[in-house]
């Protein structure tokens, strides 16, 4: 039985959600989902009380960033994990690059909290219902977003090292 | 016998008002960075605030500068009491990725170092919950056999603490005799010591008194908050992802997962004591058991060739200047691959888009995650106490932050 | 009479020296260090303390975690910029005469992490006296920076801080020696 689980959850998700479902995707080694980011809370919910699927943890949150594409520049991607079934999936929900906002899920995974604290601190993403969004990792009165594409590495403004000697200039990759 | 002052009616008026105390960033007892404002009602905990992030060093973006095989440095300084574990969970998920066959030689050489860099972690937090109780002695003599620990990994690498240890594909040399010398003698010589400090603390009267009931979480808060590792199974849940989603080989292997019963602070340091003794019978298993083969996988592309065939064969030249430069080729793809740490299950999360480094590395930090728990954890005890239980959660500052 | 005099003349009972010698060895090998450690340099200072490496030979024995009872500030591992203001406290807390050690790449010169929360060495916010580089450093190497600090201390003149070049140098980071803002 559990052998199926993975096969049938697209299925199973799509029967029960209809558009909010939009595809699937085999990865290197796990089943991604691709949902709509309104139904995020709710499909989450679902899986956590389905008694086949039993997903009582979230691995891990995080966002990337897609500069490239168009109207779906930031997915956010959840790992999650059912330990009775021993089942790992993600899903990920996609969203564009102007004012990218999303349902947090605290209220059905609290460990979810600072994971979406930190997405916030280098993403920008928003998340509606957060108890706490604040910037975790960097300094409070930081004015972008750090772990987009757009920005360096490097503080531009420190004049003790000098690029050219680290085999880059100032705006290389 | 009441307490006959002057100052009698002020202090009992005193109930309902709070105070504001400034625990940290750098506080002698937090055992790293951070920071946490609490407010306490004499001695009695109410609320607590936490800051991070004094130790940000920006892993996740200096991940997407760096060719794969240069990652390894900086996965080392997560975790930095254990770092072989975080090395070898990032090698594991590049061969995940381009999709290696390792021999089992390796498997089971990766095993040794894992599960000794497990037993260094647990010596620093079971020694740190000695000090912070009072009992110094303890930290003295485990620290001795850590200095050990690190003499077995300089046969390997030649570093002690930031080991850097193993390649893509296997490790870079055979152990030395020197090592199998060091290992037997390791194997013979730890367990006296580990009974002398078992002695001292397991059922010590004091000890026990000041670490029961302290710092407790039930099991279903656990799961709520992301617990894994010794944490929760201190809470009842034996979740391990080595029996989980075995990886390198711990399929073959025999050994039991302590769990505890409430939660507090004794459970925590009583399952790290016998999880030390459960990896000293692994280590005996793998060391018995070590079986002939080579010690790196057969992939060129990210394995250096031997110098003889740089020097004469075409295609050995390519691969090696491609791996020095940091021009590997990667398939595109997605993994996660997590490996049992010395805190839980240690995440890495990769993206990769075919280019010479990682378009996406994101690390599932378990102390990050469980962190969050503490001010549930800790409201309703006594400052001493907060200390303690600060302490035996093991709270690494590097894995915290990243 | 005669046997107090032999006694004068075999030279136990005092001794010649200058001042400058007798209170820089006083203070050289009773130096009580402030141990800032952040992160791995920190653990490699927690093996330097234990047995194998011990630190208190060196007179080392107490760590004290109160600036204000320390001598040497031990800076060990990396000091992003969130932390920076918060060493500058803590350096000016505490009293002169007062050194600074630097162990490990990150607090020299920011290590291998050249971004933009690290502080690129703490020498952009403190002075440093002794920098000890390595990766973690070995212990052997952090007990040669402290045998340094040791020489440095021995022969510095015991009214340092009223020496011009010392107060150029407190200058240029904007730290005064009188006056200690609370909330700087």
């Amino acid at each position: 039985m559990t052998s199926n689980l993975i096969p049938d959850l697209f299925h199973i998700l799509k029967s029960h959600f209809g558009d909010a479902v939009i595809q699937s995707h085999l990865s290197t080694d796990l089943l991604n989902i691709e949902i709509q980011p309104e139904s995020v809370k709710e499909i989450l919910l679902f899986l956590k009380k389905h008694p086949d699927y039993d997903v009582n943890f979230l691995t891990l949150l995080g966002a990337v960033h897609y500069p490239e594409q168009e109207n779906r520049n930031f997915a956010i991607v959840y790992h999650l994990h059912s330990w009775s079934k021993n089942i790992r999936f993600r899903i990920k929900a996609f969203l564009p690059e102007t004012n990218p906002t999303i349902d947090s899920v605290v209220t059905i995974y609290p460990c979810a909290n600072w994971m979406e604290r930190e997405t916030y601190d280098f993403y920008g993403i928003h998340f509606n219902d957060h108890p706490n969004l604040k910037r975790i990792l960097n300094e409070d009165d930081m004015d972008y977003f750090p772990m987009r594409k757009e920005y360096a590495l490097e503080d531009q403004s420190r004049e003790d090292k000098d690029d050219r000697y680290f085999g880059r200039t100032q705006h290389n990759r | 016998m009441e307490f006959k002052t002057k100052y009698k009616e002020e202090i009992e008026n005193l109930n309902g008002e709070l105070a504001t105390i400034n625990f940290g960033p750098t506080h002698p007892a937090t055992h790293g960075i951070f920071q946490n404002i609490l407010q306490v009602n004499g001695e009695k905990i109410v609320s607590s605030e936490q800051t991070l992030g004094y130790i940000h060093r920006a892993f996740e973006k200096l991940a997407e500068r760096r060719p794969y095989n240069q990652i390894t440095p900086i996965t080392d300084r997560l975790n930095y009491c254990s770092s072989p574990i975080n090395n070898m969970g990032w090698h594991m998920t590049v061969e995940k990725l381009i999709q290696a066959e390792i021999p089992k030689k390796v498997d089971y050489m990766r095993i040794i170092i894992m599960e000794l860099a497990r037993i260094a972690d647990h010596l620093i937090c079971n020694s740190v919950v000695g000090v912070d109780t009072g009992a110094l002695t303890g930290f003295t003599y485990l620290f001795q056999e850590r200095e050990k620990i690190y003499e077995l990994y300089e046969e390997v690498c030649g570093a002690r603490l930031t080991t850097n240890i193993g390649r893509i594909g296997g490790f870079e040399r055979d152990f030395s005799p020197e090592f199998h010398r060091k290992l037997k003698s390791f194997l013979i010589e730890f367990p006296k010591t580990f009974d002398q400090f078992d002695q001292l603390l397991s059922r010590n009267r004091i000890f026990m008194d000041r670490t029961k009931g302290v710092g407790p979480i039930s099991a279903e808060r656990a799961v709520d908050y992301g617990f894994v590792g010794p944490n929760l199974r201190a809470a009842g849940i034996d979740y391990d992802v080595r029996v989980m989603n075995p990886y390198a080989s711990y399929q073959d292997f025999d050994f039991d997962i302590p769990v505890g019963v409430q939660g507090d602070t004794y459970d925590r340091f009583m399952v790290r004591q016998e999880e030390i003794r459960q990896s000293l019978r692994i280590i005996h298993q793998a060391y018995n058991n070590l079986p002939e083969g080579s010690y790196k996988a057969d992939i060129p592309e990210f394995y250096l060739p031997p110098k003889e065939e740089v020097y004469h064969q075409m295609e050995a030249l390519i691969y090696h200047f491609k791996i020095v430069m940091g021009e590997t080729e990667v398939p595109v793809g997605e993994v996660y691959h997590a490996v049992e740490g010395g805190n839980g299950e240690l995440g890495y999360y990769l993206i990769s888009d075919g280019g010479r480094t990682p378009y996406r590395l994101q690390f599932r930090r378990p102390c990050f995650i469980y962190y969050q728990a503490y001010p549930e954890m800790i409201t309703g005890q006594t400052l001493s106490d907060a200390v303690l239980t600060l302490s035996s959660l093991n709270v690494i500052a590097g894995e915290l932050d990243a | 009479m005669g046997e107090i005099n032999e006694k004068v003349i075999n030279g136990e009972g005092y001794q010649l020296t200058t001042l400058d010698k007798a209170v820089g060895l006083a203070r050289s090998n009773s130096l009580w260090p402030l141990p800032f450690a952040t992160s791995c340099c920190g653990i490699e200072f927690m093996a330097t303390m234990g047995s194998n490496y011990d630190l208190s030979r060196f007179g080392m024995e107490r760590m004290s975690f109160s600036p204000r009872q320390a001598d040497l500030l031990i800076v060990a591992g990396t000091i992003s910029k969130k932390l920076g203001p918060i060493l500058r406290q803590v350096y000016e807390q505490m009293a002169e005469p007062k050194w600074v050690l630097s162990v490990g790449a990150c607090a020299s010169s920011g290590g291998i992490f050249d971004t933009y929360s690290v502080l690129q060495g703490i020498d952009r916010v403190i002075p440093v006296d002794v920098y000890v580089p390595g990766c973690p450093p070995r212990p052997e190497q952090i007990i040669d920076g402290i045998m340094n600090i040791q020489k440095l201390v021995q022969n510095e003149s015991i009214r340092r801080r009223h020496e011009p070049h010392y107060q150029e140098l407190l200058k240029k980071y904007n730290i005064s020696l009188n006056d200690i803002q609370p909330n700087s």
